[in-house]
C-alpha cells in the first residue's frame, strides 16, 4: 500500500531557532497515526506546514504521488487535508447547519437552500452518531458536541486525510469515547487520520502508528502495538530512563511551623467556607474536578478575587486580602493555570517578565539597575534551563514549558515564602514538567510553602505531603502523606466517600 | 530589521524634501536681532502644543486607552489662565498662580478621565468623550462664548517668546521631553506601562497598582494637553474656547500612529511621536506654502496620511 500523504526532508527555522530539522512523516489509508512529543518537540510547526499556514524552507509534501504545495488552510482543505483545532474554531452564534457548510451554503436558484443544508448536516452528524436539532445555535452544545461539528465540517470538504490536533483536552471520558468511536469508523472508510496528543493512554487506544518527534527532529516511527508506554516515554524525553523517583525523594522529613492560615474563606459562587493550613516546607496538593473550586480558592489566597468571608492569618496579623499586591508583600507568589492570559506578557522580553514582580513589589521609582536585570534573568534561565535565544527575545516565541519556567523565576526573583501552582505543568512537555517539580520540591525542602493544584492525579499523589481534596466548591477530604492512595482519592473526588 | 524609526524618519525626510524643491528658501535660517527665523523654526514652533499633546497621548495610548478630551482641555487651560489674569496690562490674579491654576484644571480633568477609567471601567473613548463636550462647554461658559483678550505682557513670553535664540516653546516641550525620557530610564515606568498595555489581567497578577498607573497616563496627558493650552493663548495673546485646540486629540492621536506606537497599546516610542507631530506640522506648512487653497487642503492631508500609514502597516 501506498501513503496518501508523505512529508520528506521538512525542514523550517525562525529567528533564533531551527523549529523542524529534515522531518519526514507517512500517512497511509485506513489509519490513526499518532504524532507525539513534547512541547516544543516541533508538532505544531509541522502541523502547520501540513496545512499551509507556514511555508517550509525545504522539503517536500506529496499526495497521492504529486507533489503538492498548500499555500494556506483553505489551499491544503482543497487539496483534501482538513484539521480540527484544540481550541474549536467555528462561529457559536450560528447554528450547527450553519457552521458545518459556511462558505458553502447549499443553493438553488441563486438562494441558499436552507431546507438541503438541514437534511444534510443532520445526515452528516448521523454518520458520527450524533442525532441533535441542526438548526440550533452552536453554543448552545457542549464542547464535544461541538467539536463533532467540527469534524463533520473537516469530512464535509471531502477530506482524505483529517488532522486532529489535541482534539481531546477539553472532553471528558464518555466523549472522548465518542470521538474514538467515529475515528474508528472513520478509519474503517479509507481515512488517513492524523491526532496529536498528550495523552499516552488515548494514544494506545486508538493509534495503528506512532512518529515521535524530539528537538525538532523525527525521532522515529513506529508501530503501536510493538512500543511500550515506558519505551515511548524514553523517546519523547531523550533520556535512558523517565526518572520518576526523584520527586518522591525530594521531600522534607518535617514541615515547619504554619505559614498561613485560613479560616472560613469564602467567595459567592465560588467557595464555600474552607479552612486551610500550609506549613513551611511543606507541599499541600489541591485537586479535584475542573469546577470543584481549586482555582478559586488559589485566587482567594492569593488576593486576585476579594474574599466574602473568612480571614487569611499569615504570621501574627489577620488580613483580608484586597489585591494581589497584600499577598505579594506577605510573601506569596502564584502562577496562574492561564498562562496566556493571566501569565505571560507575551510581547515583554524574557528579562523584563522575569523581573517584572520583583520590580513591582519595589516600587516604580527603585528601578532595578539594568545591569542587575540581565545577571538575574542570566541566572534564572540557567538554573531552570530556560530554553532561549537570548534573555531578550519576547516570551511569547518560547514554547510553553519555557514560558511556565520564566513565570516561575518571576516569583523566586521576589524570594517568596509561600508559592501558590495552578496547573503550572498543564500543557508542557514531559522533561519541563520533571524539572519544574523537582525544582519546586527542592525549594519546598529549603522551607518554602507550597500550595501545589494539578488535575493529574498521580502528579499530586507523588508531589504532596498533604492533599487536600475539593468537590462542590469545598473542601471534602484531607489525606496525610503515606495514606495517599489512587483509589481512596478517587473516591472522594468523586463523591463515593462521607 | 530595519530600526522602529525609520519609517516616521524616512516619511519626515520626504517631506522635508519636497518641500525644499517646492518652497524657495525653505531651509534658509537668517538671524534677526539675535533670534533665529526661517520656514524650519517656524514650523517647529507650531509643532510644539501638537507635541506636547502627542507626548500625553502616546502613554494613555500605550495602556491601551485613548483620550479624545484633549482639545477641550488645551481650551480650557487657555481660558482660565486668560480669565484669572483678566484684561488689563496687569493681572488681576499674579500670573504664577493663573498658570498654576489652568495647570491644575487640566491636571484635574486627567484625573477625571482617569479615575472613569480605571476604577468604573468605562471604555476610554467614551470616558473621555465626555470631558471633549463637557470640557469645552465649560470654557464657552466662562468666557460666555466670547474670546477674552490678555494684554499682560509676561503672558505672551510662553507662546512667543525666544530662549538662547529660539522659540521659548521649544525649551518647554525639550524639558517635558527629557523628564518624561528620564523617567523612562531612571524608574520603572515604562516597564509596567507596557505591561498594563499589553495584559492589563497579567500585569495586575504580577502585583502592579495597574488602577494608579492608568489614573496617573490620564493625569499626565491631562497636564500635557493643558501646558499646550497655555501656549496656544498665550501665542494668541487671547483664550477663544470655540476653537482653541478644536481637533488637536486627532491629530495628536494620528502623531502617535505615525511615530509607530500601535494604538493595540504595549510598545511605544516617545521620539517617534514627536517626529509624528513634525510630519503632519511640516505637511501643513508645505501645503500652505504651495497656496494650495484651505479646502483641499484637508483632502491632501488625508491622502499623504493614508499614504504613510499604509507604508507602515507593510512594515510590520
Amino acid at each position: 500500500m501506498k501513503p496518501v500523504l508523505e512529508l520528506q526532508g521538512i525542514s523550517k527555522s525562525f529567528p533564533g531557532v531551527k523549529a523542524l530539522s529534515d522531518v519526514a512523516l507517512r500517512l497511509y489509508p485506513g489509519e490513526v497515526h499518532t504524532l507525539m512529543g513534547q512541547n516544543g518537540a516541533g508538532k505544531s510547526t509541522l502541523i502547520k506546514v501540513l496545512t499551509g499556514v507556514y511555508a517550509p524552507d525545504s522539503g517536500t509534501i506529496t499526495m497521492e504521488g504529486e507533489q503538492i504545495r498548500p499555500a494556506s488552510t483553505q489551499d491544503a482543505q482543497r487539496l483534501g487535508i482538513s484539521t480540527v483545532y484544540q481550541e474549536v474554531n467555528l462561529c457559536p452564534n450560528l447554528s450547527v447547519a450553519e457552521n458545518i457548510f459556511i462558505g458553502r451554503y447549499p443553493r438553488k436558484f441563486g438562494m441558499v437552500d436552507w431546507r438541503a443544508m438541514r437534511t444534510q448536516a443532520a445526515a452528516l452528524l448521523e454518520q458520527l452518531e450524533v442525532r441533535i436539532d441542526v438548526s440550533a445555535q452552536l453554543s448552545r452544545y457542549p464542547l464535544a458536541i461541538q467539536q463533532m461539528v467540527a469534524i463533520s465540517r473537516a469530512l464535509n470538504i471531502s477530506a482524505r486525510v483529517l488532522i486532529l490536533d489535541e482534539p481531546t483536552s477539553s472532553l471528558d471520558e464518555a466523549e472522548v469515547q465518542l470521538l474514538f468511536r467515529v475515528l474508528s469508523k472513520l478509519r474503517g472508510q479509507g481515512m488517513a487520520i492524523l491526532f496529536v496528543t498528550h495523552f499516552l493512554d488515548q494514544t494506545y487506544a486508538i493509534s495503528d502508528r506512532i512518529t515521535v518527534m524530539r528537538n525538532g527532529e523525527r525521532e522515529g516511527e513506529y508501530a503501536c502495538s510493538a512500543l511500550t508506554r515506558l519505551a515511548l516515554v524514553n523517546k519523547m524525553i531523550g533520556a535512558p530512563e523517565a526518572s520518576e523517583q526523584l520527586a518522591q525523594q525530594a521531600k522534607a522529613a518535617t514541615p515547619g511551623p504554619v505559614f498561613l492560615q485560613a479560616r472560613a474563606l469564602a467567595r459567592k459562587g465560588a467557595l464555600l467556607p474552607l479552612d486551610l493550613d500550609i506549613r513551611e516546607g511543606e507541599m499541600l496538593g489541591l485537586c479535584g474536578l475542573l469546577g470543584s473550586g481549586r482555582t478559586e480558592t488559589a485566587r482567594l489566597l492569593f488576593g486576585a478575587d476579594k474574599a466574602d468571608a473568612g480571614s487569611i492569618r499569615v504570621g501574627e496579623r489577620a488580613f483580608p486580602f484586597a489585591s494581589p499586591r497584600d499577598a505579594i508583600e506577605q510573601g506569596i507568589g502564584f502562577c496562574s493555570e492561564d498562562r496566556k492570559h493571566e501569565g505571560a506578557i507575551l510581547a515583554l522580553s524574557v528579562r523584563e517578565n522575569l523581573i517584572l514582580a520583583l520590580q513591582a513589589r519595589q516600587g516604580l521609582l527603585r528601578a532595578i539597575p539594568f545591569k542587575v536585570q540581565q545577571a538575574m534573568a542570566l541566572d534564572y534561565v540557567q538554573k531552570l534551563g530556560i530554553k532561549t535565544a537570548d534573555i531578550e527575545t519576547p516570551i511569547g516565541s518560547l514554547s510553553g514549558g519555557n514560558q511556565q519556567k520564566v513565570l516561575l523565576a518571576r516569583w523566586l526573583a521576589t524570594a517568596p515564602r509561600m508559592l501558590i501552582l495552578d496547573e503550572p505543568t498543564r500543557g508542557i512537555d514531559v522533561r519541563a514538567k520533571q524539572e519544574i517539580m523537582d525544582y519546586v520540591s527542592g525549594l519546598c525542602r529549603k522551607g518554602m510553602a507550597i500550595l501545589f493544584i494539578s488535575s493529574e492525579l498521580p502528579e499530586v499523589l507523588r508531589c504532596s505531603d498533604r492533599l487536600l481534596v475539593m468537590r462542590d466548591r469545598k473542601g471534602c477530604g484531607e489525606f496525610q502523606r503515606g495514606e495517599l492512595d489512587e483509589t481512596s482519592v478517587l473516591h472522594v473526588i468523586a463523591g463515593g466517600a462521607q | 530589521m530595519k530600526h522602529p524609526l525609520f519609517r516616521p524618519l524616512a516619511a519626515l525626510a520626504a517631506l522635508l524634501l519636497i518641500a525644499l524643491f517646492t518652497i524657495p528658501g525653505f531651509f534658509s535660517i537668517t538671524i534677526r536681532d539675535g533670534h533665529l527665523y526661517g520656514s524650519l523654526i517656524d514650523i517647529v514652533n507650531r509643532a510644539a502644543p501638537l507635541m506636547l499633546a502627542a507626548l500625553g497621548m502616546t502613554l494613555v495610548i500605550a495602556t491601551r486607552g485613548i483620550d479624545i478630551s484633549v482639545g477641550a482641555v488645551v481650551a480650557l487651560s487657555g481660558t482660565v489662565a486668560a480669565m484669572l489674569i483678566g484684561g488689563g496690562p496687569d493681572a488681576q490674579t499674579p500670573m504664577v498662580w493663573a498658570l498654576c491654576a489652568a495647570m491644575g484644571a487640566a491636571a484635574l480633568c486627567g484625573l477625571w478621565n482617569g479615575v472613569l477609567v480605571a476604577t468604573l471601567g468605562l471604555q476610554p473613548i467614551v470616558a473621555t468623550l465626555i470631558l471633549m463636550v463637557a470640557g469645552r462647554g465649560l470654557a464657552q461658559l466662562m468666557t460666555d462664548g466670547q474670546i477674552v483678550t490678555v494684554y499682560h505682557e509676561p503672558f505672551f513670553f510662553l507662546g512667543g517668546g525666544y530662549f538662547l535664540g529660539l522659540p521659548f516653546s521649544l525649551s518647554v516641550v525639550a524639558i517635558v521631553f527629557a523628564a518624561i525620557a528620564l523617567m523612562m530610564h531612571k524608574t520603572a515606568l515604562g516597564l509596567f506601562i507596557q505591561a498594563v498595555g499589553i495584559n492589563p489581567v497579567a500585569a495586575r497578577l504580577a502585583g502592579l497598582k495597574t488602577a494608579a498607573l492608568i489614573v496617573f497616563v490620564y493625569v499626565f496627558c491631562g497636564a500635557c494637553a493643558g501646558l499646550a493650552g497655555l501656549m496656544v493663548s498665550s501665542n494668541i495673546k487671547s483664550a477663544d474656547a470655540n476653537n482653541a485646540g478644536l481637533m488637536l486629540e486627532l491629530d495628536a492621536i494620528l502623531a502617535v500612529t505615525l511615530g509607530g506606537t500601535s494604538l493595540a497599546g504595549g510598545k511605544f516610542s516617545l521620539v517617534g511621536s514627536v517626529i509624528g507631530a513634525l510630519i503632519i506640522q511640516t505637511l501643513t506648512f508645505t501645503i500652505y506654502s504651495l497656496g494650495v487653497p484651505p479646502e483641499v487642503n484637508m483632502v491632501v492631508k488625508a491622502v499623504v496620511v493614508f499614504l504613510v500609514c499604509l507604508s507602515q502597516r507593510s512594515a510590520s
